[in-house]
């Protein structure tokens, strides 16, 4: 592929991945509306749900500006299929208890806290500037998530063993976080993304201090097999981009 | 009543009179603080209950800023739920309590959150039509005579105009839009319009609590005054965007300026308030799981709070 054209095609993945994380997640977060353990915490959720799509607005949009195609953030979120979705399969499992929802809300924001540090330095412009923004909101994020992970592991008897339960389940789904393709290689070696192999140097550290505060044990690393960056996904997408995508799709016509 | 209460409740009806605020910490007749309580919780019950039918909603949204405004919104509408909690505690009751009240069914909730939301433009309705209508009412409220409430109101408004707003451009979106938009339109406005006139409360002939209420100032204006301004502010919004309202009798009166309406089926009002409307048994259903799901995590935070506490004591 020419360079430029490669490029271009590099960065629109790679904005798509960013976008599409916080897509999904915002989508889950946002089930739980009407329905937290306290009303103070179905604010704070649906804050981070807020938060999430308004960052994946940002992306998406820039995405479809480097694509060219005139493509809006909305027909990217709305007409894709779930073989085109480029986000991580742990943002799509299902929330279940408060302590899933939790567990896997801090998995992603020690992730995403850390991308956003290094995309500050991003030598793409309009990148740099959506990390500058969205990092502000990540480290409110990754506080809450990591006060409650201390909360529950340390709370009662029944709150450890909801985390620990939770932990263990969504351990799996992290190895994949930190898989680059030759996209996140071109792209880091640009000084455009950011450097995953540093990322997860971080995230080991902030997850394994937490989780020992926690008084939680970090399970043996046996990853599930990933690849959601080129589209593979576990069967819970579908549903949701169903749901999500319902009236533009019956509608396609329509302004709403 | 001892000559001591008489005293204290002509200073108290005085104050009232003179347009003051009653504050916590001040005196006051038992059962301006019953009436107060039954009021707010009511209130406070029903921003919570109201998120059920949007917040259904959100993951269905039509474009990513549709989503983001409607979940805005729902969690404004929590945050109206806390103040108004707050406001209720400084009378002496704490929020578990009316909690306990709200699934028990005891206390009750507004009985516009027992319909469903079937089509985007519910969403739109809701805003234009329901959050319109309790904007009318908390207008009121916000000159009330107890300071917190008052306080909370005046909060709670400045979102709700917001919510009202975004609602209408929905809905004058959607009329403007395809056919089937319109017919989506016009479906939720009939569906909505009767109830939320009767969001206002009974008729004053049967309106017990009126007078009273009116006296101390914690209402200013009568349920049928509200309903008929609620009426007169949105005939013409509905004519603006071509939509009907479902009142053949709906007509002007030059001489009143009123937009004069037709009979409300109360039977459905009282229908609904005893518990049989479309949703009730939904909505105290999903609040009384989240309590229930929601329970150990309470536990958890407070005994990780007591340890952290004892820690720090050490
Ligand atoms: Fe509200
Ligand atoms: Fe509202």
């Amino acid at each position: 592929m020419g360079s430029a054209k490669q490029h271009d095609n590099d960065l629109f993945e790679y904005l798509l991945r960013l976008g599409d994380d916080r897509l999904i997640l915002g989508h889950r977060l946002s089930e739980w509306c009407g329905h937290g353990p306290m009303l103070e915490e179905d604010i704070a959720l649906s804050n981070i749900a807020l938060d999430n799509v308004g960052q994946a607005i940002s992306l998406l949009q820039l995405a479809g500006e480097i694509e060219g195609k005139g493509r809006s953030e909305d027909d990217l979120a709305y007409f894709r299929e779930t073989i085109d979705y480029r986000n991580l399969m742990l943002l799509e499992q299902p929330n279940g208890d408060f302590a899933h929802t939790l567990v896997r809300q801090f998995f992603f924001d020690v992730y995403s806290y850390y991308t956003y540090l290094a995309l500050e330095k991003s030598l793409h412009e309009g990148l740099g500037a959506i990390a500058v923004k969205s990092l502000r909101e990540a480290t409110y994020h990754l506080r809450h998530s990591r006060e409650w992970i201390l909360r529950l592991g340390d709370g009662t008897e029944e709150s450890h063993r909801r985390t620990q339960v939770a932990v263990n389940h969504l351990w799996p789904f992290t190895g994949e976080m930190f898989e680059a393709d030759e996209i996140d290689e071109r792209l880091t070696a640009q000084g455009i993304a950011a450097d995953l192999k540093k990322i997860q140097l971080d995230w080991r550290k902030v997850v394994n201090e937490t989780l020992a505060e926690a008084t939680l044990e970090k399970p043996e690393d046996r990853f599930l097999p990933g690849g959601s960056r080129q589209g593979k996904h576990t069967e819970h997408l579908g549903f949701i981009l169903s749901e999500m995508q319902i009236l533009p799709r019956s509608y396609p016509d329509a302004g709403w | 009543m001892a000559v001591d209460e008489k005293a204290k409740l002509a200073a108290f009806e005085e104050r009232i009179a003179n347009g003051e605020k009653i504050e916590p910490k001040d005196w006051m007749p038992e059962r301006y603080r019953k009436q107060l309580i039954r009021m707010i919780s009511q209130h406070a019950h029903s921003e919570l209950v109201g998120m059920l039918p949007e917040g259904n909603w959100i993951t269905r949204a039509p474009s990513l800023r549709r989503k983001l405004t409607l979940l805005a919104k729902v969690q404004d509408e929590a945050g109206h739920g806390l103040y108004l909690y707050c406001a209720a505690e400084t009378l002496g009751i704490d929020r578990d309590e009316m909690t306990e009240q709200l699934l028990s069914g005891k206390a009750k909730y507004s009985s516009i959150f027992n319909y469903p939301t079937l089509t985007w433009a519910d969403i739109g309705t809701i805003g234009w039509l329901v959050d319109g209508a309790a904007i009318v009412n908390q207008t009121m409220l916000a000159k009330c005579s107890y300071g917190p409430y008052a306080r909370a109101n005046l909060r709670i408004c400045k979102e709700e105009n917001f919510h009202k707003r975004q609602g209408y451009e929905i809905i004058s979106i959607m009329a403007n839009g395809t056919d089937a938009q319109r017919r989506m339109v016009q479906d939720a406005v009939d569906r909505w319009w009767w109830p939320s006139l009767m969001m206002f409360g009974p008729p004053d002939t049967n309106s017990p609590n009126t007078e009273e209420l009116m006296r101390w100032k914690v209402k200013l204006k009568s349920n049928d005054d509200l309903r008929q301004r609620f009426v007169n502010l949105t005939v013409p919004q509905a004519r603006a965007v071509n939509v009907t309202l479902p009142d053949p009798d709906l007509k002007y009166n030059e001489e009143t300026r009123n937009w004069e309406f037709g009979e409300i089926d109360w039977d459905e009002f009282y229908a609904v308030i005893k518990g049989h409307g479309p949703m009730n048994r939904e909505r105290l259903e999903a609040r009384r799981s989240a309590e229930e799901r929601g329970q150990w995590v309470r536990e958890a935070a407070r005994a990780y709070a007591a340890k952290k506490q004892a820690k720090e004591v050490a």
